[in-house]
């Protein structure tokens, strides 16, 4: 009967392509939104999570995400210094110089001041130039982005100059860093350099970046620098999410989303489960023949659960397929570079589509169910 | 056959009815001011190796009445005996199979699935019985084969003409070898020639010793086929002929 069932499915090839497109493009809706939206929260923390040789950050008791810095005293670096379990620590600077080129052409930047010594928060990659350059003078890497950015349409090339703060600083690397919330270049500098890019304050320590020792926990090591410290101490993860939370609460992205993906799931979903309804009730003699024939309830009931699963099952992979594509299509672009099919998004839209394809079929079978099979010799 | 025979009246005794058997079988929808009574007290019945015609006005109640004698519909009260079971003797998922077993239906529209073969839509009661598609297929072939319709055996219903899908449905309603066949106004849907070459196959493949074919029609072209006539009006059977053949 399996075989009758798909047979019945697949015999109006318009109606079957539209059950499944509706679900393929409900499916697509809901993973393509959920994706951009969880890339674009990602964002918030790029910068954080581009530093992989720290797992503590330390901050001002009142900063509650990454843009949102009040620089710390330089004895405050000593004091987390200080702190047992610390294998190191070391000062970060965070700044939003505006760079501009020997062009003419400007931006804001997201200008990072490393160690001077350890360089430790150098980006996790490097698409031209070395590394080690930016212990020369008077010299910053650059992410390919805001290469871009600020020479439109032209080749990355090593040794051209940015001007900050009356500042000339050589580009000597061009990095792959993770994209910012906001489409500013990413620079990484040496902290002694940085700080004069952005004019001078009396306080220029942003963060203290530290490692644990191994066998310290970063949650631990965290909760003892606060203690011991008064200061505010999250772990990466901890301050990615702070971020996070903070765009979440704060912004009007969360709402936007929101509302694009409950209409996604309510209209796709609305119109795949309508669809297979209508398919069913199209369908209606025919269940009531094979119920005169003597086709038993439980063997109705499997054929329509077999024919809402072979539906959404097919759609649903057709509009991951469709995600997907669009990702890698995407995923190129400078724009959108680092927003892809999150495998959590495919996972959670697979299961919503399970309930779907659950609550479509009950609704389909129950009309099965209730049917007359004397209703055939009307 | 060209000339019809000669009909006589005759109240058959319900001995005779060892296939199907009513007594006094009534049946009504809806309750208070929305009840209808659409069988009120019906006597009929069917015997082995013949073809018994219920015949009537339209709203007379021969539908309900196929639909309570193939367990379609439970009767609201009376007496009904079907190839040997008491109505009440099976319930539930044993009425369905013995329904699926000894029991099979041509209607007025075919009810043939689109999405199927002749052949694959003739083996339908096999397959729902366990048989395996290959098999059931093979059978149903031969079936169509034997009613001359073995060249469309894997053709879809929708290039066949209407007599053609009502002799896939014939085959359908034998493949099984079922004990009663009941026929909705087999030829209601066709014009008289195809309709009574439908009927000629019907009298000649589904009338056999140990089976009974009760067929509901309207149509006195094709009265000349059957073995008794049960004239139905107003939810009873007024009277009951037997076809001197």
């Amino acid at each position: 009967m399996n075989y009758i069932a798909l047979q019945m499915l697949m015999a109006d090839r318009a109606k079957y392509f539209g059950l499944i497109f509706a679900f393929a493009f409900s499916t697509f809706l809901l993973e393509n939104q959920v994706s951009i939206f969880s890339g674009i929260m990602k964002r918030t923390g790029s910068q954080i999570l581009d530093v992989t040789d720290a797992d503590v950050w330390v901050m001002d008791p009142y900063t509650e995400y990454f843009e949102q810095t009040k620089a710390l005293k330089d004895t405050d670096l000593n004091r987390v210094r200080g702190v047992f379990g610390v294998e190191y620590a070391v000062r970060l600077f965070k700044g939003n110089p505006t760079a501009k080129t020997e062009g003419g052409k400007f931006a804001s930047t997201f200008t990072m001041g490393l160690d001077d010594s350890t360089m430790i928060g150098l980006p996790r990659r490097m698409l031209m130039g070395r590394k080690e350059d930016l212990k020369l003078a008077n010299s910053v890497l650059i992410d390919k982005a805001g290469y871009e950015l600020l020479y439109p349409g032209e080749p990355l090339e090593l040794g051209r100059r940015l001007e900050m703060n009356d500042h000339v600083a050589t580009i000597v690397g061009i990095s792959d860093a993770e994209a910012p919330f906001v489409s500013f270049p990413v620079i990484h500098a040496r902290y002694s350099e940085a700080v004069n890019f952005q004019g001078k304050e009396r306080n220029q320590l942003s963060y203290v970046l530290v490692r644990s020792k191994p066998g310290v926990g970063a949650e631990m090591l965290a909760r003892r620098i606060e203690k011991e410290t008064g200061l505010k101490a999250r772990t990466t993860r901890e301050f990615v999410w702070d971020c996070v939370v903070y765009y979440l609460k704060n912004t009007g992205i969360p709402v936007n989303f929101g509302i694009t993906i409950a209409v996604a799931l309510i209209v796709g979903l609305s119109v795949s489960g309508q669809t297979f309804y209508m398919f069913t009730v199209e369908n209606m003699r025919q269940f009531g023949a094979l119920k005169a024939i003597g086709v038993t309830n439980p063997r109705l009931v499997t054929m329509v659960l077999l024919q809402a699963l072979v539906a959404g099952a097919i759609g649903y992979a057709l509009g991951t397929a469709m995600a997907a594509l669009f990702f890698d299509l995407t995923g190129s672009q400078t724009a959108t570079r680092g927003i892809v099919l999150l495998w959590e998004a495919a996972v959670g839209v697979g299961i919503l589509m399970a309930v779907v394809v659950a609550v479509v079929a009950t609704l389909s079978v129950r009309k099965v169910l209730v049917l007359e099979p004397a209703s055939v010799f009307r | 056959m060209t000339t019809a025979p000669e009909i006589q009246k005759t109240v058959l005794p319900n001995e005779r009815w060892d296939a199907v058997a009513c007594r006094g079988v009534k049946k009504h929808f809806g309750e208070g001011d929305a009840r209808v009574e659409v069988l009120r007290g019906v006597d009929f019945g069917a015997t082995l190796g013949e073809m018994t015609f219920l015949v009537g006005p339209s709203g007379c109640g021969k539908t309900t009445l196929i639909s309570v004698i193939a367990g379609l519909l439970d009767p609201s009260e009376g007496q009904l005996d079907v190839l040997g079971h008491g109505h009440g003797e099976l319930n539930g998922t044993a009425r369905v199979l013995f329904r699926r077993r000894n029991l099979g239906f041509v209607f007025q529209q075919y009810n043939l699935l689109p999405s199927l073969t002749a052949a694959e839509n003739a083996a339908v009661p096999l397959i729902a019985d366990g048989v395996r598609r290959g098999v059931a297929v093979k059978r149903a072939t031969e079936l169509l084969d034997r009613l001359g319709m073995g060249d469309k055996a894997g053709v879809m219903p929708k290039v066949l003409s209407g007599g053609q899908q009502q002799r896939v449905a014939l085959a359908r309603a034998l493949v099984h070898e079922p004990r009663l066949i009941i026929c909705d106004e087999p030829t209601a849907a066709l014009d008289h020639k195809t309709g009574e070459s439908v009927m000629q196959l019907l009298a000649t493949a589904a009338v056999a010793p140990d089976r009974a074919v009760i067929v509901v029609t309207h149509d006195n072209r094709v009265f000349h086929h059957a073995h008794t006539i049960a004239h139905m009006d107003d939810g009873v059977v007024t009277h009951i002929e037997s076809n001197q053949h």
